[in-house]
């Protein structure tokens, strides 16, 4: 307990003092993570949208492969992108390997099954609801699967977050394709991850901190844009006025 | 009068549930009909198939070339502004051809139409449910369809929105400056709606029509209970 109160007070030293090794892989953290956010759910989450309005042959398989893929273990994914990235690989023209971009390309491949399966089943859910409203308005499954995700875009910030959350916390991907370079490719997770094994437990500890301070901070900034959201558009409840239910 | 509908013996499985069963009908310019039936009969499943919502597992349906609109019992509003949503529904539908700019010109008239002209930049998911409904016939009154499709449009609404809709669909169906009324069809458990809108009404039980008769006739007993035990049994149930 004494190490655990020492580390803890040790750390909060670090980030009061704005630690500059410390601010740097909390950047470097941020920046891999929130790229591969905004990239895994602009394809994720147009994927899992297009699935939620579509009906075609083979549509279960595809479900059941993207389902099976939120549980794609991270270290498995980085062994396939370095293989990938590799000099001998497919990819390995790019020259990617050991880099940020590798990173990220990792991170990608981790959020994208989490957006497509989380927004599928927002936009299913409302399409089973009011699809056919939209059909006999004239919206093929394009439109529709565009406008009920431009609809359920608050749902869908929590799938963002939850991505996000996904990625900045992940560390087997990061720490194979990116190698854990000190001032290069190394982030939180990897760091802490070697801290922890060279015993430096304050700096680790103070890693953590910021990370969950990090993902705390986004979920404060979520909750207090819908707070926003609702007060400047009359709350939801509202809608259910002059409805006998 | 032209027919405007025709189907021919169509049958109709959704999932293991046989919603339609041999359904026979044809439906002239101008008609007003209406569907009636218990929970479950048919009536909605009938409306989604002759919109085009539904494709008929077995037999014909003719649909001649209109312009057509659909009411839901709730009506689906984005979470966007009145005019937007009105907009919307014109811009998707190809046939009318409009721009984006064209479509809001018609849409702030279908507004002031139906009297939300006041609420054109509210968030329209806001709206009450009468007024989201109204926005709904804004959407349908701007297309100027020849036929109008409204399934159950006033059951969820509270009897002063009731009134307001039941009014507006009045004007709609029957406006004082066209000669030709609006072909309408229409489910609805109201029978006293049924009265006063429809010029037939077709009774449906199980997915199979079993009276369709003009609205007098229906509402004769004698003449009912000579066409159909079934619609007649239904009818003294809905009136005790």
């Amino acid at each position: 307990m004494n190490t655990f109160s020492d580390s803890a007070f040790t750390a909060l030293e670090l980030i009061a003092s704005l630690d500059l090794g410390l601010l740097s892989i909390a950047g470097r953290s941020l920046g891999v993570s929130a790229t591969a956010c905004l990239i895994g759910c602009g394809i994720g989450i147009a994927l899992g949208a297009y699935l939620g309005v579509s009906r075609f042959s083979g549509r279960s398989m595809v479900l059941t492969v993207l389902n099976t893929l939120l549980a794609l273990p991270s270290v498995v994914v980085g062994l396939v992108i370095y293989l990938l990235l590799s000099r001998t690989g497919p990819l390995g023209f790019l020259g990617w390997l050991f880099s940020f971009k590798a990173m990220v390309l990792a991170q990608v491949v981790l959020v994208v099954p989490v957006a497509a399966a989380l927004s599928r089943q927002v936009v299913e859910d409302v399409d089973a609801a009011h699809g056919e409203q939209w059909r006999s308005l004239g919206a093929g499954n394009l439109v529709r699967c565009v406008l009920l995700a431009w609809n359920e875009r608050f749902a869908l910030l929590t799938v963002v977050v939850a991505c996000f959350g996904r990625a900045i916390s992940e560390v087997g991907a990061v720490m194979i394709v990116g190698g854990n370079i000190e001032g290069f490719t190394r982030v939180m997770t990897t760091a802490i991850a070697l801290e922890t094994s060279k015993g430096d437990l304050p700096l680790a500890l103070a890693l953590g901190i910021v990370l969950l301070a990090i993902v705390g901070c986004l979920n404060v900034l979520l909750a207090l844009f819908r707070h926003w959201q609702d007060r400047h558009q009359q709350s939801k409840p509202s809608s259910l006025r002059g409805w006998v239910t | 009068m032209t027919a405007l509908i025709s189907l021919q013996h169509v049958s109709l499985k959704l999932g293991h549930v046989q919603a339609l069963s041999d359904v026979s009908l044809t439906v002239q310019a101008g008609e007003h009909v209406a569907l009636i039936g218990a929970n479950g009969s048919g009536k909605s499943t009938l409306l989604r198939v002759l919109n085009g919502l539904h494709p008929v597992s077995e037999g014909r349906l003719q649909l001649a070339t209109c312009r057509q609109a659909m009411l839901f019992q709730r009506p689906h509003m984005l979470r966007s502004s009145s005019w937007n949503n009105v907009a919307l529904g014109l811009w998707l539908d190809r046939s009318l051809g409009l721009r984006w700019l064209q479509a809001k010109a018609r849409a702030l008239e279908a507004l002031s139409v139906v009297g939300l002209s006041g609420v054109k930049l509210q968030n329209a998911a806001t709206l009450s449910g009468g007024q989201q409904q109204r926005l709904a016939l804004a959407r349908a009154w701007a297309k100027e369809p020849e036929l109008l499709f409204l399934d159950e449009p006033t059951a969820s609404l509270d009897p002063p929105a009731k009134r307001e809709i039941e009014t507006l669909v009045q004007e709609m169906i029957a406006p004082k400056d066209k000669p030709t009324p609006m072909t309408l069809i229409f489910a609805s458990h109201n029978l006293g709606q049924v009265k006063r809108w429809a010029s037939r009404v077709i009774y449906i039980e199980q997915g199979r029509i079993l009276a369709d008769l003009p609205t007098a006739d229906f509402f004769n007993a004698e003449c009912l209970k000579q066409h159909s035990q079934q619609a007649f049994l239904f009818l003294q149930g809905e009136t005790s």
